[in-house]
């Protein structure tokens, strides 16, 4: 994507997270729409992975679980700050990004794929076995967001927080697509081999977008938890990075605001299925298969391509 | 302490049969394909409930065990039909998620049919726990080895002896130069993932006595089979075999000796030590990549 | 001194021997070509002289510094560049992205800077662009400036890999067939600008099948045949070797 069409994106994406409360009719609108909001900041870190760097994770959900009950477990438990929590938990789940992401990082495809899915499970399990530090599968609640004494608290307070969160996580991703790493991290998915030609360390490369897209995920857990009050341990679970990837790959890759679509369209969906709960898994399955079948490339970028040919171009 | 043990032993043998039939239905299908199909888990989940539901309907176990089967051999061929031939050609990410789209859709409809609860089968031989060496063995348990052993025995002679299983490994081993002596690579696809069907089912049918029909277990279950395939080596199915029992007898042993809590990361710890230290397994060999 | 060199330097696949006890030495702007019939070894030797196999036996000189196994990236870093036989475009990114990954190791490519896009950095990309289509223009695919990698056709193609490769300012660049599934308006092309890069100061080794090219363009020729050296010399010395006319040019050529 250019930069100008980055730059509309970014106006369009604001103007919209602006005006879409005008068509909110109550506080749960606006409680759907921040859950939304959360899950595509995630989304736009994964697809740095999936999309940019043609990498696979099906254990990103770890990684937000870890942020999520980082600021749980050092806001109600050890009195930390709010924002200190967020800090030490991102670089915590950096940290531990790195130390996995480089032996893992060498796999590639199905083998990478099951290497992370075995992450994301046993993070899962530790959270739910450990509830003298978690709480166990009944979760923990999680103290108020506060900033300088001001608390943070509320459908709307959190709506304008997290669409801000948004808004700043997409211009990021753009910064990077398009600038030296950017298009280091893209060259790795080209060609790895014509990459390290050119000088790209690929491996560290690969580590490097393993370990951003594992930040932005434990930074959108804690806000989570903090928004939620209250965290579990299937924020973690295998169900929950599985939509993650279904959201970023639905949505298109190799794009922050489709991402964000697959974001927003996956967090409405159980909505329009509201009294059809049961249905759910049966249509998250055939919208996954349905994707990868029909639209390959994703919502976002075949919506584009028809558009290109209806007007001729 | 060493009847516990041999306890451990038996528990172990017995989960680690129904790996090892979910890990050779990975490798079967990997090897028609590169695929690695995780809806295994819920060919054994349909296999159990299908029959647990038949038997209390009425019908006698040993036909309604057949049916299951039967049905889920279907469930399998028709999962290949509609969702991976139409998607051949696409990368590896896009198939991972339409297998994994269509573990989660099956286990959908699966809950939509049965429901969530636990749905019983009665045992095969009786519920009396048959005395072995001190420690005490389950009836079910001899079934589920005696049984796996058959199938795997089967299954050899199938690969071995038939001409179609014989054109089934020469398309694993070199899809092209099989198709120029016309074998047909999508009738052995359909067939690779109705026998993955099968062996899943069968497990199914064999466990749910001991562990309880119920919609969620397939996910566990594939995946702690595929840690078996991966384990003894992706593609190959001895490997499998021993990978399985492997896994199966590690879960019993740190379950009862360490901590039972951690029973189910196991499987997961082992597969990310085998993808990290040696990724092609106890029985695989080292791919060369040509540039 | 030569800038490349190789001593005794031998691959084997599994019993296979792609290189065998290979000596020669590439001048400093020179066009050095290497020829042999398929199979000869030629695209295993640039991968050991690039980092991406390890020899068997023997070493890689350059610049009189022991390169022999090191890796790729680093090897970029000192000053070599290449293209690929069978094409490595990222057809992920556009025509003037691929030039610019070229020039990755001149940029500032740490990642704060980037991903806050810093003025430095933004600067430092608006030149670079410009510079790439300068590239572009200076390999003849000036006009595909604005186009996505994946609609060029097969010839501008094998020129934006050397566009990409000279990109990186290399000291030595190595070229695997560059005219290969070219006709021979655009071989004769490729031809005439591989002498503008050299006359540029870079020194060039080529692989290629192209024997009236070869004659014409290159200063030295080595000839390989079943991974040893057979001949090497100028390129008349070469022709009038009998040993390569019955290798390689065929008997009574």
């Amino acid at each position: 994507m250019s930069k100008r069409s980055h730059r509309y994106g970014l106006i369009g994406l604001t103007l919209v997270v602006a005006l879409a409360p005008l068509g909110f009719r109550n506080a749960y609108f606006y409680d759907v729409a921040t859950n939304a909001m959360i899950q595509a900041v995630v989304c736009v870190g994964l697809n740095l992975l999936i999309g940019y760097a043609g990498q696979i994770s099906l254990g990103h959900a770890g990684f937000f679980a870890l942020g999520a009950y980082g600021s749980a477990i050092l806001t109600s438990r050890y009195g930390l700050p709010s924002l200190a929590a967020l800090a030490v938990s991102a670089a915590a789940v950096g940290g531990l990004a790195f130390l996995i992401g480089r032996p893992i990082l060498k796999l590639a495809g199905h083998t990478l794929a099951m290497a992370t899915l075995g992450i994301g499970i046993i993070i899962h399990i530790v959270l739910k076995t450990e509830s003298w530090l978690t709480g166990g599968p009944d979760g923990m609640a999680v103290d108020t967001f506060t900033v300088f004494g001001l608390a943070v608290d509320g459908d709307r307070a959190w709506y304008w927080v997290c669409g801000g969160l948004l808004v700043i996580a997409v211009w990021l991703s753009c910064n990077l697509v398009n600038s030296p790493v950017g298009r280091a991290l893209r060259a790795v998915h080209g060609s790895e081999v014509a990459a390290q030609v050119a000088g790209i360390d690929t491996a560290g490369t690969k580590v490097l977008v393993f370990v951003v897209s594992a930040v932005f995920a434990s930074l959108a857990g804690g806000v989570f938890a903090h928004k939620s009050g209250m965290v579990t341990p299937d924020i973690g679970g295998f169900f929950h990075s599985i939509e993650l990837v279904t959201m970023v790959v639905l949505g298109g890759m190799a794009s922050a605001f489709g991402a964000v679509a697959g974001a927003v369209i996956l967090t409405l969906l159980p909505q329009f299925l509201a009294g059809f709960e049961d249905y759910e898994a049966v249509v998250l399955g055939a919208v996954m298969m349905g994707t990868m079948i029909f639209l390959p490339k994703g919502l976002l970028p075949s919506l584009k391509a028809q558009v290109k040919r209806r007007m001729g171009a | 302490m060493a009847a516990q043990l041999l306890q451990f032993l038996f528990a172990g043998l017995t989960s680690g049969a129904i790996y090892a039939l979910a890990g050779l239905g990975f490798a079967i299908i990997y090897n028609a394909s590169g695929v690695i199909n995780f809806a295994q888990g819920e060919f054994i989940m349909i296999g159990g409930m299908a029959a647990a539901t038949l038997t209390a309907s009425g019908m006698p176990l040993p036909l309604a065990a057949l049916v299951a089967v039967a049905g889920t051999m279907l469930v399998g061929m028709a999962l290949e039909k509609l969702a991976i031939e139409p998607a051949r050609d696409s990368d590896t990410v896009s198939v991972i998620i339409i297998t994994i789209g269509a573990s989660i859709f099956l286990r959908g409809l699966a809950q939509l049919a049965w429901g969530k609860g636990f749905h019983t089968l009665p045992a095969f031989s009786g519920e009396v726990p048959l005395a072995v060496l001190g420690a005490s063995l389950m009836p079910q348990s001899l079934w589920v080895l005696g049984v796996s052993l058959a199938v795997i025995v089967l299954l050899w002679w199938f690969f071995n002896r038939t001409l179609f299983g014989k054109a089934m490994l020469a398309t694993s081993h070199n899809r092209l130069a099989a198709e120029l002596v016309g074998i047909a690579a999508k009738r052995v696809l359909l067939a690779a993932f109705a026998l993955s069907a099968l062996l899943g089912a069968v497990g199914g049918v064999v466990v749910a006595p001991i562990t309880f029909a119920n919609t969620e277990a397939g996910i566990m279950l594939g995946l702690k089979g595929f840690a078996a395939a991966v384990l003894g080596g992706l593609g190959n199915g001895f490997g499998a075999i021993v990978g399985g029992l492997a896994v199966g007898v590690a879960e019993a042993l740190a379950a009862g000796t360490l901590s039972s809590a951690y029973k189910d990361a196991i499987a997961f710890i082992i597969i990310l030590a085998v993808l990290i230290f040696r990724p092609q397994g106890i029985f695989g060999r080292k791919k060369v990549d040509r540039v | 001194m030569s800038l490349l060199r190789v001593q005794t330097l031998s691959k084997e696949f599994g019993g296979v021997h792609a290189i065998e006890d290979l000596d020669f030495a590439v001048n400093p702007g020179t066009i050095h070509s290497i020829i042999g019939p398929n199979g000869a070894g030629k695209t295993t030797l640039f991968n050991l002289i690039t980092g991406l196999y390890r020899p068997s036996s023997g070493r890689v000189l350059f610049d009189g510094a022991d390169v022999t196994g090191v890796k790729p990236s680093r090897l970029a870093a000192l000053g070599i560049s290449r293209t690929f036989q069978n094409l490595q475009i990222f057809f992920n990114m556009t025509a003037i992205e691929n030039v610019m990954v070229g020039h990755h190791l001149h940029l500032d490519h740490r990642f704060l800077p980037s991903l806050f896009r810093l003025p430095a950095v933004a600067r430092a990309d608006r030149a670079l662009k410009e510079r790439s289509a300068e590239l572009m223009e200076f390999v003849g695919i000036g006009d595909c400036v604005g186009a996505e990698a994946s609609e060029l056709p097969y010839g501008a193609l094998k020129r934006l890999e050397i566009a990409r490769a000279l990109a990186a300012k290399p000291r030595l660049l190595l070229l695997d067939e560059p005219a290969a599934g070219l006709n021979p308006t655009e071989a004769r092309a490729i031809d005439a600008m591989i002498q503008k890069v050299a006359a540029s100061g870079v020194t060039v080794v080529l692989v290629e099948h192209d024997m009236k090219m070869v004659m014409g363009i290159s200063d030295h020729i080595l000839v390989l045949d079943y991974g040893r050296k057979l001949a090497e010399g100028t390129p008349v010395e070469v022709r009038a070797n009998p040993l390569v006319v019955e290798a390689y040019l065929g008997v009574g050529a």
